[in-house]
């Protein structure tokens, strides 16, 4: 699955985009994140506070207990602050 | 109608506005509003391809609650000088109540919904608001 980072979380996990293969174990976006805080103490660092952490499947915003079912493309970002 | 786009580039609020009108006697009034880079530089990061989709589908919702208006909405990216224009949403309408209504309502979707990140020089990121959150949910339907 491709992963897109942006802001402080990508500061913290050190790439804008990488590729992993889930675990089957992986079931909902809260699953994947937590697998995800194991893979380095970037992405520990990154991941460590869920309140601010943003995610999109497939460029749609999706709630943590959503199902990452046939997903293609994951982001995962902090709140937003344009406009 | 409402057209949105993403540029690095400035953009002309009144060439945009003057738009919106060319050939048309039917329009009444017109709201636009014009963000500006406030006391610091910016850097403004975003998720291009998932951007496009948000604002389309936030100018999608505008039209359904306000049918009938126009409008163009402009976000721009990457580096931004203080006093810079950094957002416009011009919208055009046969009455006024229904384009004002409908640029607050563009603007507080595009505030919580758009995938845009501030970073200012010297200070780091930009925290999300509370009160952008509660300006957006004025506009959720009961």
């Amino acid at each position: 699955m491709d992963f897109l980072y942006f802001a402080w979380v990508r500061e913290r996990i050190g790439t804008g985009a990488e590729t992993l293969a889930l675990p089957a174990t992986a079931v909902t976006i809260a699953d994947l994140l937590d697998w995800l805080a194991q893979q380095s103490p970037g992405h520990a660092a990154a991941l460590a506070d869920r309140a601010t952490i943003r995610v999109a499947l497939d460029e749609d915003f999706v709630a943590l207990d959503a199902p990452i079912a046939g997903a293609r493309e994951i982001a995962i970002f902090p709140p937003v602050t344009g406009g | 109608m409402i057209t949105t786009r993403t540029q690095p580039h400035p953009f002309d609020a009144a060439a945009e506005t003057a738009a919106l009108t060319t050939g048309r006697t039917d329009i009444g009034a017109i709201v636009t509003f014009t963000g500006l880079v406030r006391d610091v530089a910016l850097t403004l990061e975003h998720y291009p391809t998932m951007t496009n989709r948000q604002l389309a589908a936030i100018a999608a919702e505008a039209l359904t609650r306000w049918p009938g208006i126009a409008g163009t909405v402009i976000h721009r990216f990457g580096t931004l000088a203080p006093g810079d224009p950094i957002v416009l949403v011009a919208i055009a309408s046969a009455h006024r109540a229904a384009a004002f209504e409908a640029a607050e309502f563009l603007m507080d979707w595009l505030k919580t919904r758009a995938p845009f990140w501030k970073h200012e020089a010297g200070a780091g990121w930009v925290a999300a608001k509370s009160s952008d959150d509660e300006a957006a949910a004025r506009w959720d339907k009961p």
